[in-house]
């Protein structure tokens, strides 16, 4: 009989009732020959490795990352709020010592989603490992947190949230966003004014394959893991840098993606993209699980991977070596270029466009960072949609010194219903989530 | 008239129930004798003074094969397992040669890799060399496509007595557990068919005409031949025999949780609306996962015979057992001595049972009566506890949909029903302890004959369509056909139910099973969809047809 070496909690919620739309990829049948692929394997019967079900994840936890406009009833769904309680239930599993490590193999996904929320992007509405962090953050404020983003999408959301918290170490590596939605996650976005090179983006040319995924794992994310030390390390395990994958242009393989998770190591993964249900995803999450379990995963294999050309062209090896070194450096340097980026500044902003491709909206950004000497600083958002709101909101980060929490207070109290309509107080200090404005068509204040 | 016999650890139990009424009934001991023999005797016993051509049925729950595998008194099995991609292999030799095949079959039943005939010519020539006659054949998702497993059995066939394949065996995906259930099926096949002969042949002497049904662990019936070819299903028929005799015996509507406390153990069941609550998957035996199907049941070591110890002034009671109970000439002290102390119980020595109880309160400075009450008190909190965990575990069983998460049942039992030696001694401590009706039979100590004598066929069968290949699979009853375009959830579930009804009344007619006998445990419709087309659908129905009594003896 086969025993684990890690002890793995499983949260699998494959939603087989909810779909974005009938033929969307993201749609019932995702995760059924997943579920296929595991129970013929006998998953449950492993030592070591236990099924979890998700909780039902509650308003708060989702307004302790995002700004829903008008609030959460109207954005988010019952579907969304069991997807993201299965996160939820993941992180806890390994917090309160259940299991060692868990994966929450959950649908909908999330890394698209923003601070603020209008509607559904890139098949996300709220943020699943995000959602999932505060929820960790809420009884251990000081929790210092690595999120490795290895869906073939850049995944602007997480980045968008954390832009500004270095407790929150964010790296994303993925099809270069000149060729891939949602287009951005160049190496040059690397953080806000507390928080500088603490966001790391690795684009990857199309054609990538298994070297130059563990390449640019050896290179970059474990040298910078290393001397970054955080407490929790998250996989945002997306699974469409697939070679059968329909939507994006990579090879990398399901032992690829195993080996990938026993080097990296993660203490959670959370399932993102991947929509190569038949020919990918049964296999890639059997190798990852096996790999997070510690059992061996060499015989994990696709039907059709020994006819497949996956063989990786030098001029990709050399520009992934030559990006890999562009991105460590800048790890290295961070505190340098922040210093000549931030030096004397007390105020900046960031515009940002931000559209909803599934809803089709339109959102106008100014972001604001105050930065403070004392601590992260508060963040403010002006955001215009096309949907028809004009929103205020600030967020009180975790940390925040008396000083900057009352300005928080302030600005909320300040902030005019007659200019938007809609604002929001976002207080992490004391966990309080304020708001005023339109709902609907009606304005209550 | 009908027989029920069961085969228990230390006895077997016999009865005859004519008209709805149990007219006789006999127990005799299982030591010093060979089973089968034990088994003709106590139907001897049974059966004298009655007229045999009368018996129109004879319903065993017998442990000659749990025996078997339990002593390892099984035969040499050759397994052929083609496992594909995936798991390690290794934890999946179980027999005495085994032999693992390339080629794969995927989760949609798409052959993606082919079989090399060679090895299994090589295989045929080890398997001979080893003297080995019985055979198992399982490949990966077989239950999706048994096409490969059928291949390798007609290349077998005529080079050896028995051949079990995977599919047959049961339609869940659990291709380890369909290993160990389809070796453990080739290992007791000889052992079960010269029981079953013997027995045929020792009805036929006695002019005994009646069909003969064996006992399953999920509480119904298959009849012998079935039995012959699925000895396997026979395992760990027991509990069952005990759960179908206490719901003839006693009202089983809604939630609630049966209790059998015997001398060594408690075993604990579930019913949810007046249905019982099945393993998940299927029974463990000895170190075997299997995919045989069985009742929910939890055993703890916890009866009348326990040993009780003070540890720290904490009293402990169980998982070990004396010899007897100190009020029937054992040494120390037992629960049925408190049972007795108390006035609760008649079997044994009263004034020994007293004096036990006063020795032994004097450590802890109580009286013997407060003494004895502790002990029932104990036993009862470690019953309550066992149940709540095993509620907790059972009420987080995994969903998949939305719709579960939020609105599934949970189950809340509202009622107790026990038998047993201890039962209605202990009845007022649980019903205090779990703020449940305590309910208990008249004649409990035969309950588990009852069970055996009164159960009914049952059959389940899983049925998957994929209408862009074109093939529905039941693996159960060997169906792998293909169907048209318009196949529908719809048609699927009426497909499931007739083929059921027809399969058993074609069995048994007596039972008279019809569509309200059936049930539909699971059903499911995907649409499979390339690019932005619907390219068919991926239906999925598991039905059952329910464990069920013959008739009920609620007068009892």
């Amino acid at each position: 009989m086969i025993k684990a070496k890690k002890n793995l909690g499983i949260v699998l919620f494959p939603a087989f009732d909810w779909a974005i739309s009938e033929t969307h990829p993201e749609r019932e049948e995702r995760l059924l020959y997943t579920k296929d692929q595991l129970f013929e394997e006998g998953i449950g019967d492993i030592e070591g490795i236990k099924f979890f079900n998700p909780l039902v994840a509650k308003k708060e936890d989702v307004e302790r990352v995002h700004f829903c406009v008008p609030n959460v009833g109207d954005r988010v769904t019952k579907s969304h709020l069991v997807s993201v309680g299965g996160a939820i239930r993941a992180a806890e599993a390994v917090s309160m010592g259940e299991v060692d490590k868990a994966f929450a193999l959950i649908r909908p996904p999330g890394h698209h989603a923003h601070k603020m929320v209008y509607g559904d992007r890139g098949f996300c509405i709220v943020n699943m490992e995000a959602i999932m962090i505060e929820h960790m953050r809420k009884s251990n404020p000081g929790l210092k947190v690595a999120i490795i983003d290895s869906d073939c999408h850049h995944g602007d959301g997480t980045q968008d949230i954390y832009w500004n918290d270095k407790n929150i170490l964010f790296i994303s590596f993925h099809q270069d966003g000149r060729t891939l939605y949602p287009g951005t996650g160049s190496i040059n976005e690397l953080g806000g004014p507390s928080a500088y090179g603490y966001n790391l983006n690795i684009p990857l040319p199309p054609g990538t394959g298994d070297e130059g995924f563990l390449h640019v794992l050896d290179n970059v994310i474990l040298p910078v893991l290393d001397e970054y030390k955080p407490d929790i390390i998250i996989n945002s395990a997306g699974q469409d840098n697939h070679y059968s994958d329909p939507l994006t242009n990579m090879n990398f393989t399901a032992r690829g993606y195993a080996t990938l998770n026993e080097r990296l190591n993660p203490d959670i993964a959370v399932l993102e993209g991947g929509y190569s249900i038949e020919g990918a995803l049964p296999y890639i999450n059997l190798g990852i699980i096996l790999a997070m379990a510690g059992i061996d995963y060499s015989n994990v294999a696709e039907p059709d991977l020994y006819t497949q050309n996956l063989k990786q062209s030098p001029e990709i090896t050399s520009y992934i070596e030559e990006v890999s070194k562009v991105v460590y450096n800048k790890w290295k340097n961070r505190h340098k270029l922040r210093k000549d980026m931030y030096e004397g500044k007390n105020y900046l902003e960031k515009d940002a466009q931000i559209y909803y491709d599934t809803d089709g909206i339109m959102d106008r950004q100014k972001q604001g960072f105050h930065i403070c000497d004392k601590c992260a600083g508060l963040n403010t958002i002006e955001s215009k949609s096309s949907s028809g709101f004009y929103v205020f909101a600030i967020s009180i980060p975790i940390g925040s010194c008396k000083k900057c929490l009352d300005k928080g207070y302030k600005m909320y109290k300040e902030a005019s219903l007659n200019k938007f309509t809609n604002v929001y107080l976002q207080d992490r200090v004391n966990d309080r989530y304020l708001k005023e404005g339109k709902i609907g068509g009606l304005y209550r204040v | 008239m009908l027989i029920g016999l069961d085969v228990g650890g230390t006895n077997i139990d016999a009865i005859i129930i004519r008209d709805g009424k149990i007219i006789n009934k006999v127990k005799s001991p299982l030591y010093g004798k060979e089973l089968l023999d034990s088994i003709l005797d106590t139907l001897d016993r049974l059966l004298e003074g009655y007229e045999k051509s009368q018996i129109k049925r004879v319903n065993l729950s017998t442990t000659i094969c749990t025996n078997a595998i339990v002593k390892n008194e099984i035969s040499s099995v050759g397994m052929l397992i083609q496992s594909g991609p995936g798991l390690p292999t290794k934890g999946l030799s179980c027999g005495n040669a085994n032999h693992f095949l390339a080629g794969s079959i995927d989760h949609r039943g798409r052959v993606t890799e082919d079989l090399d005939a060679d090895e299994i010519s090589q295989a045929i020539k080890e398997f001979k060399d080893k003297k080995i006659d019985h055979c198992a054949v399982v490949t990966k998702f077989s239950t999706r496509n048994p096409k490969v497993e059928i291949k390798i059995k007609d290349m077998l066939d005529e080079h050896f007595d028995f051949i079990t394949t995977g599919h047959s065996i049961s339609g869940k995906l659990n291709f380890p557990r369909r290993v160990y259930t389809s070796y453990l099926n080739s290992a007791v096949y000889s052992t079960f068919k010269d029981f079953a002969d013997k027995i045929e042949e020792s009805f036929a002497r006695q002019g005994i005409n009646a069909p003969i049904y064996i006992l399953k662990a999920d509480g119904g019936t298959m009849d012998l031949n079935s039995a012959r070819q699925k000895p396997v299903e026979s395992i760990l028929s027991g509990p069952a025999a005990s759960f179908m005799g206490m719901e003839a015996l006693l009202p089983i509507d809604g939630d609630s949780i049966f209790l059998d406390i015997g001398g060594t153990t408690t075993d604990i069941f579930f019913l949810v609306n007046g249905s019982p609550l099945f393993e998940e998957e299927g029974i463990k035996i000895d170190r075997y996962k299997t995919l045989v199907r069985s009742i929910y049941s939890v055993s703890i070591g916890l009866g009348g015979d326990s040993r009780i110890k003070i540890e720290d002034g904490k009293l402990e009671i169980g998982p070990d057992k004396e010899a007897r109970p100190y009020c029937q000439g054992g040494e120390n002290p037992t629960p049925t001595d408190a049972m007795l102390a108390l006035g609760l119980m008649e079997d044994g020595d009263w004034e020994r049972a007293r004096y036990i109880m006063d020795d032994m309160g004097r450590r802890l400075n109580k009286s013997g009566d407060d003494m004895a009450n502790l002990i029932l008190d104990t036993m009862g909190d470690i019953i309550k506890d066992k149940i709540d965990s095993l509620l907790e575990e059972i009420n987080s069983k995994p969903v998949y949909t939305v719709k579960e998460v939020l609105y599934s049942k949970k189950v809340r039992p509202e009622y107790i029903n026990i038998i047993g030696g201890p039962a209605k001694s202990l009845a007022a401590v649980l019903e205090r302890k779990l703020g449940l009706t305590c309910n208990f039979p008249r004649n409990y100590h035969i309950a588990n004959a009852v069970g055996a004598g009164l159960a009914k066929a049952t059959l389940d069968i899983t049925l998957m369509a994929d209408t862009e290949q074109g093939f529905i699979t039941i693996p159960e009853l060997n169906i792998h056909e293909n169907i048209k375009g318009e196949y529908s959830l719809q048609m699927a579930k009426e497909q499931a139910v007739s083929l059921l009804v027809n399969h058993i009344n074609l069995l048994d007619n007596e039972l008279r099973i019809t569509e309200k006998d059936i049930e539909i445990t699971e059903e499911s419709s995907f649409n499979m969809v390339d690019g932005f087309y619907t390219r068919g659908q991926n239906i999925r129905v598991e039905a059952q047809v329910k464990p069920g009594l013959i008739h009920t003896l609620r007068s009892e």
